[in-house]
């Protein structure tokens, strides 16, 4: 097994300079408190968006829930930091919503994968508006309306390099797995893929649950980010924003989804001080980007450490060749 | 019982709002099969249009009604023309999120121009009251009725009778094959953005007139409401819009009145994922095999 070839430790050094350069940055107070909430939000769009991306982009089925298995991470996290603020809470709080989140996923997806579609996106879009609903109306475990307040904030930059992290491992690896190359099929075709024998509900669900699973780290992230959270925050226009970002990477890419929640990201936090025509501005640049690009910035496409170093070989080549 | 048929009366009328809603999302849909997320913003367009025509100008119910109708069939046709037409080709999910771009444009434009707050819709109607036995209909929930339901028919006439109509279900059958036999395509879809958008313009006025209330995000959840009910009656056909209208609204209603409002959403979409479930081209549609 060649597991560390030079490409993944391309990719693994890339990411261990990219974190101690934003520590270093963060350390030196170039980023302030009001840039680290932006990084806060970057670092938790980034993991939902790729959670999306596996299911919309790699698997063809079209959700428009993501949010839902969002709140139950956050609601989940919350809970348990109440009863432990401190680190440990927040880690058993994460397993627990990841746990939560993956089953409701289970049994929501085994009935409802067999929609195609918008039938399937409004199916998800009900379903994320039932676990909202349900949240509303589970008492004081819950706090209705108002939601919980009170929860520790621990996230920081290393917390949420992990949560990346930890989500790229669990879907790069699934996507170049058997299993992953059987959902890509699915996505390319259905009917073929299962008359090639694949059982495509059962790789759908697989899709599905890891996506939940996915989701539920980014809520329990946005929990110890923010002092509080409430129902509202996990509405339908956060599984819009969502989407957003997927569609604007590239369906079915997994940088392109990277580079378009950073760009979104930078591009909200330049757009803030703007104030009414901060929206309107939002509103026109994603019209413009649809209508000009729209397959998104990478469509298929990755960037590559594969590509990267062989045009660094075939750069270095020629001069060698030369200077002798 | 009394109360029973007056939550069937209260549920009609909010339905037939929400069936006027899903008729344009429906007609747009089965033209083009873009899920058109910008029509409940077309709505609470209708709404202020009517407001400005009745408020600022002190017309009556009827004349804003068509001021309405007409600016917001504009309206749609320059949406079509402008974000959706160069993306005809395009994947559905790209159109989609050009169709969300479009409804954010239209909320934050008019909270530019109106501000942010919630505004009294004019009364009009005088709120008179009717009672049939023990059942109470306001005047209100009669205009509602009796403009929906005319312009409702003058729907199906629209679609059935007219050329433009054949030339509608023409394109949304296979538009290929439309334009082959020398249809004009995109005045078609044109012609179905104007007609879908005239509804929803109706339908914000009437809402306006019904709650006495407008304001910028009016159109996020109606329109929402108003989309789940065109795919619970079989989206793309114009008699499951108007049964998937109804039936929201009178599930919602008695949700509300005999158990609790806090749960109505929550019961409506547990209805709609059953019936998927059951039968997964909505009440009315047909289920198509598949051919490879």
């Amino acid at each position: 097994m060649k597991q560390l070839n030079k490409y993944n430790a391309g990719w693994l050094a890339l990411s261990v300079i990219i974190y101690f350069v934003v520590q270093m940055l963060i350390q030196a107070d170039v980023i302030d408190y009001y840039y680290q909430i932006t990084l806060m939000n970057i670092c938790m769009d980034i993991i939902l968006a790729l959670g999306l991306n596996l299911i919309i982009g790699f698997t063809g089925q079209f959700s428009l829930g993501h949010a839902g298995f969002m709140s139950i991470g956050a609601y989940c996290c919350a809970i348990m930091m109440l009863k432990m603020p401190d680190l440990t809470g927040f880690l058993l709080g994460l397993l627990l919503g990841v746990i939560v989140a993956s089953l409701v996923a289970l049994i929501v997806a085994i009935p409802t994968l067999r929609l195609k579609g918008d039938y399937l996106a409004i199916a998800t879009l009900g379903i994320s508006e039932i676990i909202r609903i349900a949240i509303l109306n589970m008492g004081d475990l819950t706090n209705g309306a108002a939601g919980l307040s009170g929860m520790p904030i621990l996230n920081n930059w290393t917390l949420s390099f992990f949560g990346i992290m930890l989500s790229l491992i669990i879907i790069v690896n699934y996507i170049k797995s058997s299993p992953g190359r059987a959902t890509i099929a699915i996505r390319e075709d259905e009917i073929a893929a299962e008359s090639m024998g694949i059982n495509t509900t059962k790789y759908k669900t697989i899709a599905f649950v890891i996506g939940a699973f996915t989701a539920s780290i980014a809520g329990s992230l946005y929990a110890s980010s923010f002092s509080m959270i409430k129902p509202d925050n996990f509405g339908f226009m956060k599984s819009v924003d969502i989407l957003i970002i997927v569609v604007f990477g590239g369906l079915g890419s997994v940088t392109g989804t990277i580079i378009a929640a950073i760009s979104l990201g930078i591009l909200n936090m330049l757009l803030q001080p703007f104030g009414q025509l901060r929206m309107i501005i939002y509103a026109i640049a994603l019209i413009a980007i649809m209508v000009f690009k729209p397959g998104g910035l990478l469509q298929h496409k990755e960037l590559s450490m594969k590509k990267l170093f062989g045009r660094l070989s075939k750069k270095n080549t020629p001069k060698k060749e030369a200077s002798k | 019982m009394d109360q029973f048929l007056q939550q069937v009366v209260n549920g009609l009328s909010l339905g037939s709002i929400y069936a006027l809603l899903a008729l344009g999302y429906t007609m747009v849909y089965g033209i083009i099969k873009l899920i058109n997320f910008a029509h409940g913003e077309i709505y609470m367009v209708g709404a202020y249009v009517g407001y400005t025509a009745i408020q600022n100008w002190g017309l009556g119910l009827i004349p804003a009604l068509f001021i309405a109708m007409t600016f917001c069939a504009v309206l749609g046709v320059l949406i079509e023309r402008v974000a959706y037409r160069p993306l005809r080709n395009a994947t559905r999910i790209a159109a989609l999120i050009t169709a969300i771009g479009v409804s954010f444009l239209l909320q934050y434009v008019m909270i530019l121009f109106m501000g942010p707050d919630v505004r009294t819709f004019p009364e009009t109607v005088p709120a008179k009251i009717f009672k049939f036995g023990g059942v109470q209909v306001n005047e209100q929930q009669i205009y509602i009725f009796v403009i929906s339901i005319i312009l409702m028919f003058l729907l199906q006439f629209i679609v059935k009778k007219t050329k433009m109509g054949k030339a509608m279900r023409a394109v949304s059958v296979d538009s290929d094959a439309a334009k082959l036999m020398g249809i004009n395509v995109d005045t078609t879809i044109s012609f179905t953005f104007a007609l879908g958008s005239a509804l929803a313009g109706a339908a914000g006025v009437l809402v306006g007139v019904y709650y006495n209330s407008i304001n910028p995000l009016m159109g996020a959840a109606p329109g929402l409401k108003a989309f789940v009910a065109a795919v619970f009656g079989g989206i793309g056909l114009i008699p499951g819009a108007m049964l998937g209208g109804l039936s929201i609204g009178v599930t919602e209603i008695m949700v509300s009145g005999y158990a609790s409002s806090l749960i109505k959403d929550a019961v409506v979409y547990a209805i709609l994922i059953l019936v998927l479930l059951i039968k997964p081209s909505g009440l009315l549609g047909k289920n198509k095999k598949e051919k490879v």
